[in-house]
């Protein structure tokens, strides 16, 4: 077999715990021909933005970016649906030529009319920093003839990599809160960051709060609405998820209206405990907060272990792989697999930073191999080395691991179902143990030899 | 609410980038790597795509532009990627796409590629060009396979032919199924005929489980006989929009390049999708190989025609809205007319000029005279004009789901992409079995709404 071997430029993206010594490079732009597993600038916008259900998202450019990107988020509303649709200036060739800032403005116009939103996004894409239309002056224009909010989003392709799409995310959503006339606090009350509705994970979350008795004041961005978004800036507490994409926005908030901020998980039980906890704690003016909230854990904890346990039987020493887009989110993966008794034998992100590696490193056993902006030659050639029985990752993972005969879960924006509280815990256990226990892996040629009972 | 007949913007493309078409018929090569040219995005999203439809690994390489990139230009990424693409892959070919970034910006990437071919590595270097602004995937899959054509049978390369016993044919199938590309093949087996299908993805994007890893996936059309093409008796081509294209338009396709610089005549045909359409395909391979009908697809005819008989009252006069790549929908409409499904709205994202002579083409006047074909449409403006058409069932790939439901009629899936089902790589449209295929989901998805929504729910039909 041909052994796969790393690029040279790669060297440093690609660690092993016990036996290299270095600092993993990170936070760079991919290597031309690699073939990364990270997307662009406009996907770190798009995903950001994209669970925002009253509001239009149009995207200025040919289009591809449109389409690709047309109902690919498992993000739910419980009201309007329009972010589930895909619009497009759809640039043609005389557009590149004379400028598409006509073309954009009258899109925006008709949109507007037709679908009533409460606000709009107009995404610039790589074409449109080349010919150079100011989308800014444009939404001013429309801004002032529609009356409703309209947000450029500086989310060119090639202007750096998906984190600075994010940026460019939380800039607009801050123009937005910003927008907000009322700056009474409200007590106890919060805004839940880098939560996404994937799978109706938004409304698992705050229903805790709820039952905590904490008032959550706006989403960003799951099951998001323009006027929740307006009134965030009177909530006491930012409580951020997904830290990679919306950290920007905490510190803009905090600076800006004073409202401090925590990082946490709501992905095993662990770590939302400690995020209920910690909220609990920050409201410790009112005790009855903590009373409950123990209440709460106690409660959802008791229900879903006689089934974890179950299922722990059967995964005890099973190896897992994990690649996922944040690294924060790979922390959470590692405690909720430690706790199903299984071996977290690769960890990778595509936009981890040299903290968040720090923090893998500590985590992980000696012989993990650590991954930064892997491709799939990599992956695949540890997943293999190690032999792991589970990939963790998303759609483009997924058909690497079934070929060589991996289960899968989706840990990605396109699942279905919700993974985060403990109700989630339980059907991330449920996914991993369909997938490492399904009999088909005994007829996979790679593995039959391994796994053909005795 | 008022009946807007245009809109600026398009509402839920029924269409793709060129560079995606490209991609795809890149991947229809034997040991060859994609590698677009322009922002990473633009490949993860390609690859995405095409991995929800196809559910294998699909790698897509990128020259990944950054701001320098796009002020300087892109050459040394360019040449960055291929040695990088050419040390992970070791490829035969790198097939370069250009996206609307380095198109636009100006690359001169012949020009680039010209400057690299004496220090690059084995791999030789397709180059097309699609801007992202012009066309559709189908214009960048057609165009892939020309600029394929064209680099491995260079002018000078010119050999005489030699009539042999064992005549090849070269087969252009277009933006067929992976099941559709391995019935073409079992046809021409059948014939005791070769054939050279160009591209054919059927294996390298729904191959075997693996042993070992590969890097990339066995299977697709071999270059060393790529560059035979224009040593073939005759070239196929499917897709009666391309026809038109290559007759009016004074397009060049890989067909008609082999015809143009070798003399290899060019066949051109409809997908051969329905009993008709079939029928045409297999007089032109009697009249390509000399060899009659093999009383195989005889057999496969009479039971298709049967089962025709047996089904026509649940389809006749039943009304459809058909979309996807024109050519797709023309070869579909052709089979939903001669069993008397009215596709009363033809529509695709293409816009081509010729769709509705293409259309009309395959269509009896009766029914061409109820249809409604729309050009350069989106699922917005579709799905309006069907709620006026009152039709009973949707035909057309994934995108339409959405639309079906709303209109609570049955969405029965055909063609690319398909990617809210495991097994849209494995629907047969063409030849004999395929339309049955067709005809029985049809009729099945008629009778499935038609018995849940029934009072009494008959349990015979």
């Amino acid at each position: 077999m041909e052994t796969i071997s790393v690029l040279k430029e790669r060297e440093h993206q690609v660690f092993q715990k016990g036996k290299d010594d270095f600092d993993i490079a990170c936070e760079k732009t991919s290597l031309a021909g690699s073939v990364s597993q990270r997307a662009c600038v406009f996907c770190g916008s798009r995903v950001v933005l994209y669970p925002i259900a009253d509001a239009l998202h149009l995207i200025h450019g040919p289009i591809g970016c449109a389409s690709y990107t047309w109902d690919i988020r498992g993000a739910l509303s419980s009201g309007p649906e329009l972010h589930r649709n895909s619009f497009s200036t759809d640039l043609s060739e005389t557009d590149i030529i004379y400028g598409g800032e006509k073309k954009l403005e009258s899109a925006l116009l008709e949109l507007i009319d037709k679908y009533d939103p409460k606000a709009a996004f107009a995404y610039s894409t790589c074409i449109v920093g080349i010919i150079g239309d100011d989308v800014e002056s444009v939404c001013k224009s429309v801004e002032s003839k529609t009356g409703i909010p309209v947000l450029p989003v500086h989310s060119e392709g090639f202007k750096g990599t998906k984190k600075d799409g994010y940026t460019a995310a939380c800039e607009a959503l801050f123009n937005l809160v910003d927008r907000g006339r009322t700056k009474r606090k409200l007590p106890q009350s919060i805004n839940i960051l880098g939560e996404f509705n994937i799978g109706g994970e938004t409304w698992i979350i705050k229903d805790y709060y709820r039952r905590m008795g904490v008032r959550v004041v706006s989403v960003m961005t799951g099951d998001g609405r323009i006027n929740d978004l307006k009134m965030a800036r009177r909530a006491s507490l930012n409580v951020v998820q997904c830290s990679g994409s919306m950290t920007h926005l905490a510190k803009k908030m905090e600076d800006a209206y004073g409202i401090p901020f925590i990082r946490v998980s709501y992905f095993g039980i662990e770590d939302t405990s400690d995020a209920l906890y910690r909220v609990a704690r920050f409201f410790n003016n009112n005790p009855d907060i903590m009373k409950r909230t123990e209440k709460l854990v106690r409660n959802q904890v008791r229900s879903i272990i006689p089934s974890l346990s179950e299922m722990k039987k059967d995964l005890v020493g099973k190896r897992a792989a994990i690649y996922v887009g944040g690294a924060f989110k790979a922390f959470s993966l590692i405690k909720a697999l430690k706790h199903l008794g299984m071996e977290v034998v690769l960890a990778g992100s595509q936009t981890g930073s040299k903290e968040d590696y720090k923090v893998l490193r500590e985590m992980c056993n000696p012989g993990t191999v650590i991954l930064d902006d892997a491709n799939p030659l990599e992956l695949a050639k540890y997943i293999m080395e190690k032999d792991a029985d589970l990939f963790i990752g998303g759609v483009k993972e997924r058909p690497i691991a079934y070929k060589l005969g991996i289960g899968f879960c989706d840990h990605n924006h396109e699942r279905k179902i919700p993974l985060a509280g403990f109700i989630g815990m339980e059907n991330f256990a449920r996914e991993v143990h369909q997938t490492v226990t399904s009999p088909i892996w005994q007829l996979v040629p790679r593995r039959a030899s391994v796994l053909t009972p005795k | 609410m008022m009946h807007k007949p245009f809109y600026t913007a398009t509402q839920n493309a029924c269409k793709n980038c060129t560079p995606l078409g490209a991609a795809l018929a890149f991947s229809g090569i034997e040991k060859a790597i994609p590698l677009l040219h322009g922002s990473q995005g633009c490949s993860t999203y390609m690859r995405r795509y095409l991995i929800s439809h196809f559910k294998e690994p699909v790698d897509i390489a990128s020259s990944n532009f950054s701001e320098e990139t796009a002020i300087f230009g892109g050459g040394a990424n360019l040449k960055l990627a291929i040695e990088n693409i050419e040390k992970q892959y070791a490829p035969t070919m790198i097939g370069i796409a250009t996206t609307c970034l380095s198109e636009t910006i100006g690359d001169d990437v012949p020009m680039i590629l010209e400057s690299l071919s004496k220090t690059a590595g084995k791999a030789a270097l397709v180059h097309v060009s699609t801007p992202s602004y012009t066309g559709t995937h189908v214009d960048g899959f057609h165009q892939a396979v020309k600029a394929v054509v064209d680099r491995f049978n260079p002018v000078s390369n010119k050999k005489q032919y030699k009539p042999k016993k064992k005549q090849t044919v070269n087969l252009f199938p277009g933006m067929l199924s992976n099941e559709d590309i391995r019935h073409l093949k079992e046809i021409f087996h059948d014939l005791d005929t070769r054939v050279i299908i160009l591209p054919d993805y059927s294996e390298r994007l729904e191959g075997p489980s693996w042993v070992e890893y590969q890097a990339i996936q066995d299977g697709g059309t071999p270059i060393s006989w790529i560059e035979k093409m224009n040593l073939s008796a005759f070239s196929l081509e499917f897709g009666n929009v391309l026809e038109n294209q290559v007759d009016q338009k004074g397009l060049t396709s890989a067909g008609s390049l082999l015809e143009t610089r070798f003399n290899v005549p060019c066949i051109r045909a409809g997908l051969p999708i329905g009993v008709k359409a079939t029928d045409t395909l297999f007089q032109h391979l009697e009249y390509i190989t000399g060899k009659p009908l093999p009383d195989k697809y005889s057999s496969q005819k009479g039971r298709l025609i049967d089962a025709y008989v047996d089904g026509n009252k649940y389809v006749s006069q039943r009304k459809a809205v058909l979309y996807g790549e024109e050519d797709f929908v023309v070869g579909m409409a052709g089979f939903l007319g001669e069993v008397g499904i009215i596709p009363v709205l033809c529509a695709s994202g293409g816009k081509s000029s010729f769709f509705e002579d293409a259309l009309r083409s395959v269509l009896p006047e009766n029914i061409f005279d109820q249809v409604r074909v729309h050009e350069n449409m989106d699922f917005a403006r579709m799905e309006e004009r069907a709620r006026f058409l009152k039709p009973d069932l949707v035909i057309g790939n994934s995108k339409g789901y959405a639309m079906a439901r709303r209109l609570k009629i049955p969405l029965v899936r055909v063609g690319f992409p398909i990617h809210d089902r495991v097994g849209g790589t494995r629907i047969l449209h063409i030849g004999y079995k395929g339309a049955l295929h067709l005809f029985d989901t049809i009729i099945n998805a008629l009778l499935h709404m038609q018995q849940d929504s029934s009072q009494f729910g008959y349990s015979y039909m």
